[in-house]
C-alpha cells in the first residue's frame, strides 16, 4: 500500500486510460455505429417493415384495388373466424402441418433410432442425396411431382404393375385424395431434412451413454427414450420450426400442382392472400389472412421453442 | 461396439431406400429432359439416346436463355447488395455498442418470422406507384430487405466470434474501424461470407411469388416464373418441361455439391434463432 499521494496519481492516471478507452476502444459507445446500420436499415424498413404495417392498414378496409376504400374495422378478421371459404384454408393448412412437419420428424427419429447403434459409413454421401430436395426450387418438385402423381405418372404405372389397377387415380384432381397428394410431396421433400439433422445429432452423442444405457439392460425402445430423444431435443426444435415454417409458406407449390383445386380443396392461406388479392379483387379480406399467417407462424414457433427446449432448462 | 451384420445390412438398406425415394423425382426429370419430343405420356419418360435438342429447345423457343439472365442479374445483385449492407450492420451490432443497438437487432431479427405473404399486398401497389413493377429493381430491393434479417443475424455472430484482442491489435497498429473492417475482419471471415453468399442466391434464384406478382412482362420474367408459364402453355410437352426444370435446378444443385456444408450449415441456422 503506498501515500494517498500516490494513489491519487494512479486514479488520474486510470482516468486518462479510461477517458481514451472510452473514445477509441471498440466494443465502447460511439455514435458512428447509426452510420454502419443505416443503409441496411433504410432498405430493410421501406421494403420489409413499412409494407408489414401497411398490410395491418388494409386489413382493415374493404378495398377491391381500384375503387375508393370503406372502413372494415374487425370485419375482416371476424370473417376468418366465421366464412367458411375462409376458414378453410386453414384448416387444409393443418392436415399439411401433419404431412410437411409431424410426419417427417416422426420418421426422422424412427429411424434415427434404428440407424445410430453403430457409426455409419458413407453418410456424406447419405447427407448430400437426402439433403438435395431442400436446394431445389419449388417450382422444379412441383413439376418432378406432378409427372409422379399424374393419371399417367409414375405412381399410378407402378400401382397398374403390382397389379393394383383399383388405386389408380388422378391423386392432384380427386376431391379427396389432392390434399394428401400436396402432402406428400411435402413430406419427401423434408423427410431428407429431419434425418440428415437428426443423424448428426445422434452421431455426436457421446457412445458411453449408449453403453452405460445397455450395461443397465435397456433395450433398443428405453435407449430411445432416455438417450436418443433428450440429447435431440435441440434439433427436434429446429427440425419442427423449418418445417412448420415451410408448411405454412407452400404458395410455390400449391401454384404449381393445384392452384387451390380441385374446388377448394387444396387452397391454403398462402395461396388465398395471392388469389384474393391480385385475382378476386378482396384486399383487405387478403391482408387480413395475411396477418392472420404471420401470426399462426410466429405463435407455432414460439411455442416449439418453449415446448422442445423449455423443458429441462 | 458388438452389432450384427444382418443389422449392418438393414440399416445401409433402409438408407438405401430414402435415398432412392429422394432422387427418384429428380432422376425422372433428367430422363424425361433426355428422351424424345413426340411422347405424349405426361408422366416420366425413358430417353432412347441421349437427346439433348430438348435442352435447345427450352433455351430458344422457351425463351430459357433470356429467363436465365434476368435471374442472374437479380440474383447477384441482391447477393451483393445483402453481403455489403449486412456486414456494414452486423459490424456495428457484433463489435461497437450505441443505444438502441438491441433494439435494432432485434427489430432484424423479428425479419425472419416475417412470411412473404405478410407484405406482398402492399408491396405491389408501392413499387407500382413509383414505377418500379415490371423492372429489375422491383424484384432487387424486396429481395435484399427480406435477405439482410438473415444476412444481419448470420454476420453478427461471425463478428462476435472474432477475438476481442484481435481488434485491439488493430486499433493500436492505428487502423480507423473501417479500415479494421476491410483489412482484417473481412478476409479473416471467408467461411462466413461463403455460407451467405450461398443461401442468398439459393433463395433469390427459388424465388417465385414476388416475381409472379411484380412482372408482368417477358422481358424481366425469372426462371422460376418462366417455368410456370411454360407449364401453362405447354403442360403437355414433358420432354421440354423437364429440360427447362432441369436448366433452373441445375445451378443451384452444382453450388450445393461444391458448398454442401455451407448450405446445410447455414439452412439450420437460419431458424436456430436466439
Amino acid at each position: 500500500m503506498s501515500g494517498p499521494a500516490g494513489a491519487g496519481r494512479r486514479t488520474a492516471a486510470a482516468h486518462r486510460l479510461r477517458d481514451r478507452y472510452r473514445r477509441r476502444a471498440p466494443g465502447e459507445p460511439r455514435a458512428v455505429g447509426y452510420l454502419y446500420v443505416l443503409p441496411a436499415l433504410a432498405v430493410f424498413s421501406v421494403f420489409l417493415l413499412w409494407p408489414l404495417g401497411q398490410t395491418g392498414w388494409l386489413s382493415l378496409l374493404h378495398w377491391d384495388g381500384l375503387t375508393r376504400a370503406s372502413w372494415a374495422g374487425l370485419g375482416n378478421y371476424r370473417d376468418l373466424l366465421t366464412d367458411p371459404g375462409l376458414r378453410a384454408p386453414f384448416a387444409h393448412a393443418a392436415v399439411l402441418l401433419l404431412f410437411y412437419s409431424v410426419l417427417p420428424v416422426a420418421v426422422g427419429l424412427l429411424l434415427t433410432a434404428a440407424l445410430t447403434r453403430f457409426r455409419i459409413r458413407g453418410m456424406a454421401f447419405f447427407r448430400t442425396v437426402l439433403f438435395l430436395p431442400q436446394v431445389l426450387a419449388m417450382v422444379v418438385v412441383g413439376v418432378a411431382w406432378r409427372a409422379v402423381l399424374a393419371p399417367d405418372g409414375l405412381l399410378n404405372d407402378t400401382l397398374g404393375a403390382l397389379g393394383l389397377d383399383g388405386l389408380t387415380r388422378s391423386w392432384l384432381g380427386d376431391d379427396t385424395w389432392a390434399l394428401p397428394a400436396v402432402g406428400a410431396i411435402g413430406t419427401w421433400v423434408e423427410t431428407g431434412l429431419c434425418l440428415v439433422l437428426f443423424l448428426a445429432g445422434a452421431q455426436r452423442l457421446p457412445r458411453e451413454l449408449y453403453e452405460a444405457a445397455r450395461i443397465d439392460g435397456a433395450g433398443p425402445v428405453r435407449e430411445f427414450f432416455t438417450v436418443t430423444l433428450p440429447g435431440l431435443r435441440a434439433e427436434v426444435a429446429v427440425a419442427l420450426t423449418l418445417t412448420l415454417v415451410a408448411a405454412l409458406r407452400n404458395f410455390d407449390l400449391i401454384y404449381i400442382t393445384t392452384g387451390g383445386g380441385p374446388g377448394d380443396a387444396t387452397s391454403v392461406p398462402s395461396y388465398e392472400v395471392y388469389r384474393r388479392a391480385f385475382e378476386t379483387g378482396e384486399v383487405g379480406a387478403a391482408s387480413a389472412m395475411g396477418i392472420a399467417l404471420t401470426v399462426v407462424i410466429f405463435a407455432l414457433t414460439v411455442l416449439v421453442t418453449r415446448l422442445v427446449e423449455g423443458r429441462g432448462r | 461396439m458388438t452389432t450384427s451384420r444382418a443389422e449392418r445390412a438393414a440399416t445401409y438398406g433402409i438408407l438405401g431406400l430414402f435415398a432412392v425415394i429422394a432422387l427418384t423425382p429428380v432422376a425422372g426429370i433428367l430422363s424425361t429432359a433426355l428422351a424424345d419430343q413426340s411422347s405424349l405420356d405426361t408422366g416420366f419418360a425413358l430417353p432412347d439416346g441421349l437427346n439433348w435438342s430438348n435442352f435447345a429447345d427450352a433455351w430458344t423457343r422457351g425463351h430459357f436463355g433470356r429467363y436465365l439472365l434476368s435471374s442472374v442479374i437479380v440474383a447477384v445483385a441482391v447477393v451483393a447488395a445483402t453481403t455489403v449492407l449486412a456486414t456494414l450492420a452486423a459490424y456495428a451490432f457484433g463489435t461497437m455498442r450505441f443505444p438502441g443497438s438491441t433494439v435494432l437487432f432485434y427489430l432484424f431479427v423479428a425479419g425472419l418470422t416475417v412470411p412473404q405473404e405478410a407484405v406482398i399486398i402492399p408491396l405491389y401497389f408501392d413499387l407500382r406507384h413509383w414505377g418500379l413493377t415490371d423492372t429489375y429493381w422491383g424484384l432487387i430491393l424486396p429481395q435484399t430487405a427480406q435477405s439482410l434479417a438473415f444476412g444481419v443475424f448470420w454476420m453478427r455472430t461471425y463478428f462476435r466470434s472474432t477475438p476481442r484482442s484481435l481488434l485491439e491489435a488493430a486499433r493500436l497498429d492505428g487502423a480507423t474501424h473501417f479500415s479494421t473492417l476491410t483489412r482484417v475482419l473481412v478476409p479473416m471471415g471467408r467461411p462466413a461470407f461463403a455460407t451467405l453468399t450461398v443461401i442468398v442466391f439459393m433463395w433469390t434464384w427459388n424465388e417465385f411469388l414476388l416475381a409472379l406478382v411484380m412482372v408482368s412482362d417477358e422481358a424481366h420474367r425469372t426462371v422460376p416464373l418462366g417455368l410456370a408459364f411454360f407449364q401453362g402453355q405447354h403442360s403437355s410437352d414433358t420432354a421440354l418441361l423437364a429440360a427447362a426444370a432441369t436448366l433452373i435446378a441445375l445451378p443451384v444443385v452444382l453450388v450445393y455439391l461444391l458448398l454442401q456444408r455451407r448450405f446445410i450449415q447455414g439452412m439450420l441456422t437460419g431458424s436456430a434463432k436466439e
